[in-house]
């Protein structure tokens, strides 16, 4: 390898030599087996206290969250929302949502894949919510594009309430439960917590810097499709 | 950047006669610690939080070779490429580097305080290379020529009208009368001419605030989602980062995340943070075709050997400075440089040399407050005390006559009452009764901005003297 590299781990190595909490096999361990540090009080409850925080929290980060019965129901309840509040009808959907009832709403507009530079409106699909600070979890996949979640005005989420988890560890263990043998981890990890924005004004907070304006959770509380 | 850190006497000075930037330091010196004990508040294991992140960064650095080794072999497996560099120049001709082979005409970049360490903007454009700022702060200190002045706000001592004064300037191409005047047209104006460079750029290059041993993986936390934008659209993405920065695992990254917005920001968490493990997968519809990882010592592994290690376990969260009254007096460009604030006077001439920051370790009240809100416990105000000390020992500190002709007296008790005596009988005489002085010979660099309280008459021995007989 290089000859900086050699330079920077011998410096490095030089630094730490004696030290009595310098130990590899118990660093080993650490990695080997992930465990959790402390886990605010937060982050725990029943499924109903977790569901009621997730909510109150992503609201409190300036998200929307509205309660849907199934997934079926998700484009007329979406189309009905941006229709709502004056938002344009055309929209990239990830390709993972590509089996809801999109013919039952033409109003919209609907493409599936990932964003483009004009798309106004994205729908894409979380795989978790962690109830701690309202933060969605998403996951970039042939299915999920990442583009999605940053690229447009205004970004709706689809959320399956049962995989309402308390805090950011259950998160890590619910991706180390479903990992396959390359690796638990995709390309990105995405933690969202509200919509995009700023204080670099005068320190006035707005909304929409360069991700989403508006961040909209479709929650759904019904037994999946 | 060019650092004028050797100047802060004089770079406060300045700043100290500046209205505009007092009125934006207090404004933002109300609102940020205000924050921060909110959300503190509201999280009944903050403290408990700290402890064991000061226990895991201790651990990391104590096994730094491990993890280092551990993270690089984790991000090869994952496709990306590490690059180690002992200093900022071979950061700058590897980031160069990267930027050629992919044939990149512009660069773009999310806030990293490592870039501008390194002051790698200067070097792409020197090399006809176009580093497009996205964070809405660094974008409008970069139209301007500036550096930043806070490492969260970096525009944070310039008012509404001096941006759309700048933004009228710079874009051109847009019609001139049109409305400014509120912070919300400012943003959308810079929302629509950043968004060209996002789609235009061949490199995105961003910092990162932790590299997880475990998987390979960096995060980068940011509010505006500009990071974000950087890591999905450009074909080649540059992650920059110092050596510190690494943490075992993807829990020990959450213990830190729990802490860094609610120092930093007064939020529970960022809007965005994002966790990337190497380059687009197979079938992946977007995201970068190359993943490079910068890793930069500059001066890490020297601290990791002597006495600054424990500096080391910066987050660069910012607290520090919100809190620091020097900070709030003069702002973080009498810094002189990329850090500012307590941890930016501990930093500075560990990265500098001492020579080139000699007034930074002096730039304190000792008032603690750093150390106490520091959520990495790192004791600033005795890691400056360090400093002194050195400055002392060189002969270098300002004032050693001064202290040397004190110690003179010190170590000679008896001598020492009497000439305090009459010292103090003889400023009290000068004093009129005014209990003040306006002006003091010798002393104008002191009160020219305050008073110097007089001496009553009597010196604190002679008074505890006569107590201690009085009441045996």
């Amino acid at each position: 390898m290089s000859a900086a590299r050699d330079d920077i781990l011998a410096a490095v190595r030089r630094a730490v030599v004696g030290d009595p909490a310098a130990d590899h096999a118990a660093c080993d361990r650490r990695l080997a087996h992930p465990s959790a540090n402390t886990v605010p009080a937060r982050g725990r409850g029943t499924a109903a206290e977790l569901r009621a925080r997730f909510i109150a929290e992503a609201e409190a980060a300036a998200a929307t969250v509205a309660r849907v019965a199934d997934r079926a129901a998700v484009p007329a309840v979406a189309a009905a929302w941006l229709a709502a509040n004056g938002l344009p009808t055309k929209a990239g959907v990830a390709p993972a949502l590509e089996t809801l009832p999109w013919s039952r709403t033409p109003e919209l507009d609907v493409g599936f894949g990932r964003a483009e530079a004009d798309t106004p409106v994205s729908v894409s699909a979380a795989v978790a919510g962690i109830a701690e600070t309202g933060t969605l979890v998403l996951l970039s996949g042939p299915r999920t594009p990442t583009t999605l979640n940053y690229l447009p005005d205004v970004h709706l989420v689809v959320l399956d309430a049962r995989r309402i988890v308390g805090a950011y560890e259950d998160a890590w263990a619910m991706l180390r439960a479903a990992g396959g043998a390359a690796g638990f981890m995709p390309r990105a990890v995405n933690w969202i917590t509200g919509p995009s924005r700023s204080a670099d004004i005068e320190l006035v907070l707005l909304l929409g810097v360069h991700g989403p304006r508006r961040l909209h959770i479709l929650l759904v509380d019904g037994e999946a499709a | 950047m060019k650092a004028t850190s050797h100047r802060f006497a004089e770079n406060a000075h300045e700043a100290l006669a500046d209205t505009r930037l007092a009125a934006a330091l207090a404004s933002f010196t109300r609102t940020f610690p205000e924050k921060r004990r909110q959300v503190v508040g509201r999280l009944a294991e903050f403290d408990a939080l700290r402890d064991e992140a000061v226990a895991l960064k201790t651990h990391v650095l104590a096994n730094l070779d491990f993890y280092l080794e551990r993270f690089e072999a984790k991000v090869i497996a994952a496709g990306g490429r590490v690059h180690w560099c002992r200093d900022a120049a071979e950061a700058r001709e590897t980031i160069l580097a990267i930027c050629r082979a992919a044939g990149a005409k512009t660069v773009a970049k999310s806030k990293s305080m490592v870039g501008e360490e390194i002051a790698i903007n200067e070097h792409l454009a020197a090399n006809g290379i176009r580093p497009v700022e996205t964070d809405l702060g660094e974008y409008i200190i970069q139209i301007r020529g500036e550096s930043p002045s806070h490492i969260l706000v970096p525009a944070i001592h310039l008012s509404g009208r001096d941006i759309a004064d700048t933004f009228r300037a710079k874009h051109a191409a847009l019609p001139k009368g049109r409305a400014l005047d509120e912070p919300e047209a400012i943003l959308r104006e810079a929302r629509a001419v950043l968004r060209e460079k996002f789609l235009a750029a061949d490199v995105g290059l961003t910092g990162a605030n932790l590299l997880i041993a475990e998987t390979g993986s960096i995060a980068v936390v940011t509010n505006e989602g500009n990071a974000d934008l950087i890591m999905s659209l450009p074909s080649v993405h540059i992650a920059l980062a110092s050596i510190e920065k690494v943490v075992p695992t993807l829990e020990d990254a959450a213990t830190i995340l729990r802490l860094l917005a609610r120092s930093s920001t007064g939020q529970d968490i960022t809007a965005y943070t994002t966790f990337a493990t190497g380059p687009r997968r197979a079938g992946d519809p977007d995201g970068p075709a190359e993943f490079h990882v910068v890793l930069l010592d500059n001066g890490r592994s020297a601290m990791l050997a002597g006495d600054f290690r424990e500096m080391l376990r910066c987050i660069r969260c910012g607290a520090c400075l919100n809190h620091c009254p020097v900070y709030a007096a003069v702002g973080g460009h009498a810094y002189g440089w990329v850090y500012s604030g307590p941890m930016g006077s501990v930093l500075t001439p560990n990265l500098l040399g001492l020579h080139r920051a000699r007034d930074l370790p002096n730039a304190s009240t000792f008032c603690g407050k750093c150390e106490e809100i520091c959520p990495m416990r790192i004791p600033l105000p005795a890691l400056m005390r360090r400093w002194r000390e050195r400055q002392f020992a060189e002969g270098t500190a300002k004032g050693a006559a001064a202290l040397k002709l004190w110690a003179f007296f010190a170590r000679r008790p008896a001598l020492y009452r009497r000439a305090t005596a009459m010292g103090v009988r003889l400023l009290a005489l000068l004093a009129g009764g005014r209990g003040r002085f306006r002006r003091l010979p010798l002393a104008g660099g002191w009160t020219g901005p305050r008073d110097l309280p007089a001496p009553e008459g009597r010196t604190f021995l002679s008074l505890w003297t006569e107590r201690t007989r009085r009441r045996p």
